[in-house]
């Protein structure tokens, strides 16, 4: 980017999450903007606090220590634009993810249609749906309108019939939607989506216009009965949870203001910079990043520049834990674990960790229970997006990952994790991925302050990814083989630009790794064997060129699905190995 | 940084704002003196609604329905009041089929709330009117001992304490509960099993107050009809010491016991209540402030969750914790004598 085109303008960017908030600092450097430094505190919209402001403070005056750079007045207040001193910024924008799940009741005509889409798009966001109507309700219209009115829903997304297509039923059911949103307190009535049937925009806005506690309009997330777009609803339906949130939380009207209107959700900033970079680097399968944090566990992928994201608040690590029994048995989260523990001391510790969400694990025993929790919200998450692939996507038959380019993971059990290793190991066994890819660790929770901070610059994004933000945990190559624990599954050589090489025979069940340093590229030869694939095709043998980073290249023959035993002592001690393979 | 206090107070001004969950009527006035039991304000609403499809039960178009309604919005209907009439050669009604009051009359439809219910705002805590929340509720200034905890199953009641906790790690079994605590609010340790709360519902008891309860209890918890506050959390925690001291050296006192669900984002912890008398107006608490070398603590979490302590040392900076982690912690000293390094995230000072 020629530096004539770039704009001398700081940016902080500041992620409100439900147990941190991150200030980071963008600047230009040399005629490209950098990431500077990053400063976090803990979240403040919780009782006895109450204002997100807060923490957002302490978090930008953690940042000003690392910098040096003043950016709070004496009276704590932001100073912008930035000042001939080099006080200050030009420009906020920022990201919330902070907050009770928002309660959606979605409407469609159509289960497997309308409905579907309407409940993808409720999943774009921190939802949890309490209620669903479609034209198979056999309730009557006012036991429809009671269960709204009981189901006390923060927001309601409608959708529903082609564009000019049907337009009776759709109306019926408005109507319940219309009358129960008139019953309910004014300060209490839901954020109305709709993104329906086109035609039907002036009627609702007739019937609902005037009840809702906010009514937006969006294109049809159904305009024909084969296609599905939920882009344009989805940016809506980001703007209206951040109205939400402005109503829930004390503060975000603040942050609002600092940020001239630029918040979103973070879930949906994440979704947008993913997008944006399969777009950018055309990546030819897939994409791919999670995130781990205290209110939802959110995953975006893009395929061919198309995203697909889930955000999760029942996979959340936080307020929501106590409640993850109901989606996974113990006995799931236990097989992570590397220690004998108690099944009691899991439970509780699910229901504990739910009173506390920002509270950190201080004993190992903990770290390990926090992180084989982690992995199952993690491997539900993808798991539950993966349904969601476009059908290009979805090539394998016993519903593993399709082949990926790159995986970039965040959140505080991933970023803030005893070591990188440890890190790599969680994103291992929850993913589960297949091919050969390598992996980044966003340490500052970058990518969705980028997925923000790009609506103000697009071209903020690509180079603050190009001067190395994120820490590269190097190339992964899983293979895939039906074989014994034990048998050889592929020889893999390493050649290094000197022309010295690193061997590895791999075993089935296990995982090798071969050193290769951050900014080095080496070849990577692979002969399969037993008609294994090692990312090339089964029994195929062949060169990549891979890159280096923190681990190297690991080589993962563990099987996918991941097998663990089914004999306790026997899984810890397989456990433990692993552990221990990447560096403890 | 800045700590969370958890108020373990022997005495303090406590101001709580009460508030009916839909608008109502407030019955409360400036400077009232109240008792936890009094009704401050009430509010009706609908349980269910019934709507009236004029238009089609009639074959006519929404307009020509219109005609033919008899009521109004608002309107009061005993149960058969005639609602809509088509008089000619067939002459045809619709009647209330349930006794309610008109919502909404139009578009060839009447929608009707029935089973009227009645919700009453109780004042929750003995003391002073301060101010009026228009059609929502007041708010209540007194003097006492104050006990926040973590968990409350949606009830507030009150009467008189009666420990049954001889030492913070004690239990609390159903052989406990006799029928001469019927009526009172049970002090007790650490519950596990489901025969104790009902063994309580039985008496029944006006609130139990416990140290903490296993996670699996929390759906009987939550179904019984007095209420239960978990002062220290899920598990088989004991009693902080600091609540334990409080709350035995109180027994035999009037408490209320607020165990509403907590709003983490607008409201406060569950908490007893007990009522002192003053002879000057103590300060209110601070809900925060900023962690210094001194404080008494309580550990949230690992690595000895519940107990207490005195921050001995506040290191600049990440410290590595014993999980391996690196975050800001404190060096406690803590009250079995041994000391560790903890994570400020998790530390509450208590005051």
């Amino acid at each position: 980017m020629p530096t004539s085109l770039v704009q001398n303008e700081s940016i902080l960017a500041i992620e409100v999450g439900a147990a941190v908030t991150r200030a980071a600092l963008f600047d230009v450097v040399e005629g490209q903007y950098r990431f500077v430094a990053a400063g976090q505190a803990p979240t403040t919209a919780e009782s006895p606090f109450k204002d997100i402001g807060i923490g957002v403070r302490e978090a930008i005056s953690n940042l000003q220590h690392v910098t040096g750079s003043k950016i709070l007045n004496s009276d704590r207040n932001l100073i912008a634009p930035s000042q001939a001193d080099g006080s200050g910024v030009d420009a906020v924008v920022a990201t919330v993810s902070v907050g009770p799940s928002v309660r959606t009741v979605i409407v469609g005509l159509l289960n497997d249609v309308s409905l579907h889409s309407a409940r993808r798009l409720a999943e774009s966001t921190y939802s949890r749906v309490v209620d669903s109507l479609d034209l198979s309700d056999q309730r009557k219209p006012e036991q429809q309108l009671d269960s709204v009115v009981r189901s006390r829903p923060d927001l309601v997304i409608l959708t529903g019939g082609t564009d000019g297509g049907a337009s009776r039923s759709i109306l019926k059911t408005l109507e319940a939607v219309g009358l129960a949103c008139y019953l309910m307190p004014m300060e209490k009535r839901p954020m109305v989506l709709y993104a329906g049937n086109q035609k039907l925009a002036n009627d609702v806005q007739e019937m609902l216009g005037g009840h809702a506690g906010k009514l937006q309009l969006s294109y049809n997330v159904r305009p024909s009965l084969e296609t599905e777009d939920l882009g344009p609803a989805s940016r809506e339906l980001a703007g209206l949870v951040t109205k939400l949130r402005q109503r829930q939380i004390k503060g975000v009207d603040e942050l609002y203001m600092w940020a001239g209107g630029n918040v979103l959700p973070t879930a949906y900033a994440q979704g947008r910079m993913i997008r944006f970079l399969s777009r950018l680097y055309e990546s030819t399968r897939g994409l791919l990043s999670v995130d781990v944090g205290a209110s939802a566990t959110s995953v975006a992928a893009g395929f061919g520049g198309e995203l697909t994201l889930g955000t999760y608040p029942q996979f959340g690590l936080g307020e929501s834990l106590g409640a993850l029994l109901q989606y996974t048995e113990l006995e799931d989260i236990m097989r992570w674990l590397p220690l004998d523990i108690s099944p009691n001391v899991v439970r509780e510790y699910l229901f504990q960790k739910s009173l506390y969400p920002g509270a950190l694990p201080a004993t190992k025993d903990e770290q390990a229970l926090s992180q084989a929790i982690a992995r199952q919200a993690l491997h539900l998450a993808v798991r539950t997006l993966q349904k969601d692939f476009p059908a290009s996507a979805r090539v394998s038959q016993n519903g593993s990952m399709p082949p990926l380019d790159l995986i970039v993971a965040g959140g505080g059990v991933i970023s803030d994790g005893v070591s990188l290793g440890q890190s790599l190991l969680l994103l291992l066994d929850a993913i589960q991925p297949v091919g050969i890819m390598p992996i980044l660790i966003d340490q500052n929770n970058l990518v969705p302050l980028l997925g923000v901070a790009g609506e103000r610059h697009n071209y903020l994004p690509a180079q603050v990814i190009d001067s190395g933000a994120f820490i590269g945990l190097g190339t992964i190559l899983s293979v895939v083989a039906s074989a014994n624990y034990g048998e050889p599954v592929l020889r893999a050589k390493l050649t290094y630009s000197d022309g010295t090489d690193a061997r590895a025979d791999v075993k089935f069940g296990g995982l090798e790794i071969l050193p290769l340093p951050s900014g080095q590229t080496a070849r990577l030869s692979l002969q399969p064997l037993a008609r294994a694939d090692a990312g090339l095709g089964p029994g195929r043998s062949g060169g990549v060129t891979v890159t280096g980073g923190a681990l190297g290249v690991v080589i993962d023959a563990r099987g996918r699905p991941l097998q663990l035993p089914s004999d306790p002592v026997r899984r810890r001690e397989l456990i433990k190995k692993w552990y221990y393979t990447v560096g403890g | 940084m800045l700590a969370p206090v958890l108020h373990i107070l022997p005495l303090t001004t406590i101001v709580r704002e009460r508030t009916l969950p839909v608008a109502g009527k407030v019955s409360a006035r400036i400077d009232q003196r109240v008792n936890p039991t009094d009704v401050i304000a009430e509010a009706n609403f609908a349980r269910e609604h019934v709507l009236l499809d004029v238009a089609r039960t009639f074959g006519v178009s929404a307009n020509a329905a219109d005609k033919l309604i008899k009521v109004n919005q608002g309107d009061k209907l005993a149960q058969g009041a005639l609602v809509a009439e088509m008089r000619g050669l067939a002459p045809r009604s619709i009647k209330a089929p349930r006794a309610g009051r008109v919502m909404v009359a139009g578009g060839g439809q009447v929608l009707m709330e029935v089973g009227d219910a009645r919700i009453e705002l109780r004042a929750g805590l003995p003391g002073v009117v301060t101010q009026i929340i228009p059609e929502r509720g007041a708010v209540i200034r007194t003097a006492g001992a104050l006990i926040q905890g973590t968990w409350g199953n949606g009830r507030i009641d009150n009467g008189l304490m009666v420990s049954l906790i001889e030492k913070p790690d004690a239990e609390l079994s159903a052989d406990r509960l006799d029928v001469s605590l019927r009526g009172s609010v049970i002090l007790g340790g650490r519950v596990r099993d489901i025969e104790t709360l009902r063994a309580a519902s039985e008496l029944p008891v006006r609130g139990l107050i416990v140290s903490s309860l296993i996670s699996s209890l929390l759906q009987t918890a939550v179904q019984m009809r007095y209420p239960i506050i978990a002062l220290d959390g899920f598990g088989a925690m004991p009693m902080n010491t600091a609540a334990f001291t409080l709350l035995t050296g109180n027994n035999k006192r009037e408490v209320t016991v607020n165990a509403e669900h907590f709003d983490r984002y607008g409201g406060n912890p569950p908490e007893v209540i007990i009522p002192l008398p003053i002879s000057s107006e103590p300060e209110e608490p601070n809900p925060y402030q900023a962690f210094a070398v001194g404080q008494r603590v309580r550990m949230r979490r690992s690595p000895h969750p519940g107990m207490l302590g005195a921050i001995s040392n506040l290191p600049d900076g990440l410290s590595v914790l014993p999980s391996g982690l690196r975050a800001p912690a404190a060096e406690v000293k803590l009250e079995n004598g041994e000391s560790a390094l903890v994570p400020l995230v998790n530390l509450e000072v208590v005051g």
